[in-house]
């Protein structure tokens, strides 16, 4: 959601907000996940924002992943030939009904994949949630290990199948997405 | 009063030149043809008209008054403002029936009913009513195009803008676009048409305004400007496409 509303700043007419979309996109997307969870939890409790641990990780997250999700889809919106966006406003359309009635529809198709791999990095990037003792598949792996030492291959084995079991599956409902969206065209 | 009335239009893209000091005027029922040689600025003075494109100096007034900035004020002028474009700019993702009713549900406000009634008679004007449900990329280049012009009228525009409609047209699918033009255009609709159509320019303009390097050299009848062309570019332009 956050993603959209960022690829939408950064594709409107207003200079403002694009340059807003993009200054937050460009920080965020260089900025090392691992320092983006420190900033959510040392920084906001400082100014007396004060979640668990879990609701820290989410927020986290959302604000790193985000960047992502708005480079998938503007480059989408990009991907959608100009002239259709330009019919839009001809026939007096406002600028938020021409994304929504027909750019964005259009967008879908060209967002899918690549928002998976967004959608991939993120079950993948919950790991770091570990370090802030977050209960997840990574730190469920380190407790098990450190449980059983005798079978660390095992249990890190274990932990890789869980996060293959993510997002295989997830890729497995991807493709079957853009098939189903392919046979409505 | 005119419909439209540019005054001293000025427009560059970078370094390049592209309009320089165009005055024209188009009274309502009006069909004015625009014609002149490739890069001439010809598609781009008709974009100006709703603003698709900005101008640098000059202006334009529509119905009297200054064509207003980017926001809802421009929106419900452009909704008033028909357009054709050369690659027909169908919505894809849409059928050509819902392509002729979302200007008039989201833009004016009417019901489904009523659109689709008034889409359909549409349609059926432009001789593709039983094309209603197919999406865009099923029809040919000129059913598209005529699809193109229905959804323009459905809006009920004051003045109909055509970039250069008939340009990506097979020859034999321009034809059935140029007749749909003539008979809107014997309807008394205004009309502003950007195109390399001499014989349409010659049968169906009140006035053919000829460009070149972004200045209007002549403006006049199409018979005074077929037959007695005062400027020596448009003489050469004619002598080159009448050639053959």
């Amino acid at each position: 959601m956050l993603g959209t509303a960022l690829a939408t700043m950064r594709v409107s007419p207003v200079p403002p907000l694009r340059w807003l979309g993009t200054a937050y996109v460009e920080t965020v997307r260089n900025t090392p996940l691992t320092v983006v969870f420190f900033f959510v939890v040392f920084v906001l409790p400082q100014v007396d924002v004060v979640f668990s641990y879990f609701t820290f990780a989410v927020v986290a997250l959302s604000i790193y992943h985000a960047a992502l999700v708005c480079e998938a889809v503007r480059s989408g919106v990009n991907g959608v030939d100009a002239g259709q966006a330009e019919a839009a406003r001809a026939l007096g359309l406002t600028f938020s009904q021409c994304l929504r009635l027909i750019v964005l529809p259009q967008a879908v198709r060209n967002v899918i994949q690549p928002l998976g791999s967004v959608i991939s990095a993120l079950i993948r990037n919950s790991s770091i949630a570990a370090a802030f003792g977050v209960q997840e598949l990574t730190g469920v792996v380190q407790r098990l290990t450190t449980a059983n030492p005798d079978s660390v291959i095992a249990v890190l084995l274990g932990g890789v199948v869980g996060y293959l079991i993510l997002t295989l599956a997830l890729a497995g409902l991807l493709t079957l997405t853009e098939r189903r969206l392919a046979g409505a065209r | 009063m005119p419909l439209v009335a540019l005054e001293g239009v000025g427009k560059s893209f970078g370094d390049n030149r592209v309009l320089t000091d165009i005055d024209l005027t188009v009274e309502s029922g009006e069909v004015v043809v625009v014609i002149g040689p490739s890069g001439s600025g010809k598609s781009t003075l008709c974009r100006c008209v709703n603003r698709l494109e900005t101008i640098d100096t000059g202006r334009i007034l529509f119905e009297d008054k200054p064509l207003p900035a980017e926001g809802r004020e421009l929106a419900r002028m452009r909704s008033r403002v028909g357009m054709v474009f050369q690659s027909f700019n169908l919505f894809a993702h849409r059928t050509v029936l819902d392509n002729l009713t979302i200007g008039p549900m989201k833009v004016l406000g009417q019901k489904r009913p009523q659109a689709e009634a008034r889409a359909r008679e549409l349609l059926d004007r432009v001789g593709i009513a039983d094309k209603a449900d197919r999406l865009p990329r099923q029809l040919s280049g000129g059913q598209q195009q005529r699809a193109a012009i229905a959804r323009a009228l459905a809006m009920d525009p004051v003045l109909m803008l055509f970039d250069e409609p008939t340009s990506a047209l097979d020859p034999e699918m321009i034809s059935e676009v140029l007749d749909v033009m003539r008979s809107l255009a014997s309807t008394g609709m205004t009309m502003i048409v950007v195109t390399h159509e001499m014989g349409f320019a010659r049968s169906a303009a009140d006035r053919v305004a000829f460009m070149a390097d972004g200045r209007i050299l002549e403006i006049s009848p199409p018979d005074t400007f077929f037959d007695a062309p005062e400027s020596e570019r448009a003489r050469d332009f004619l002598a080159r496409i009448l050639r053959h």
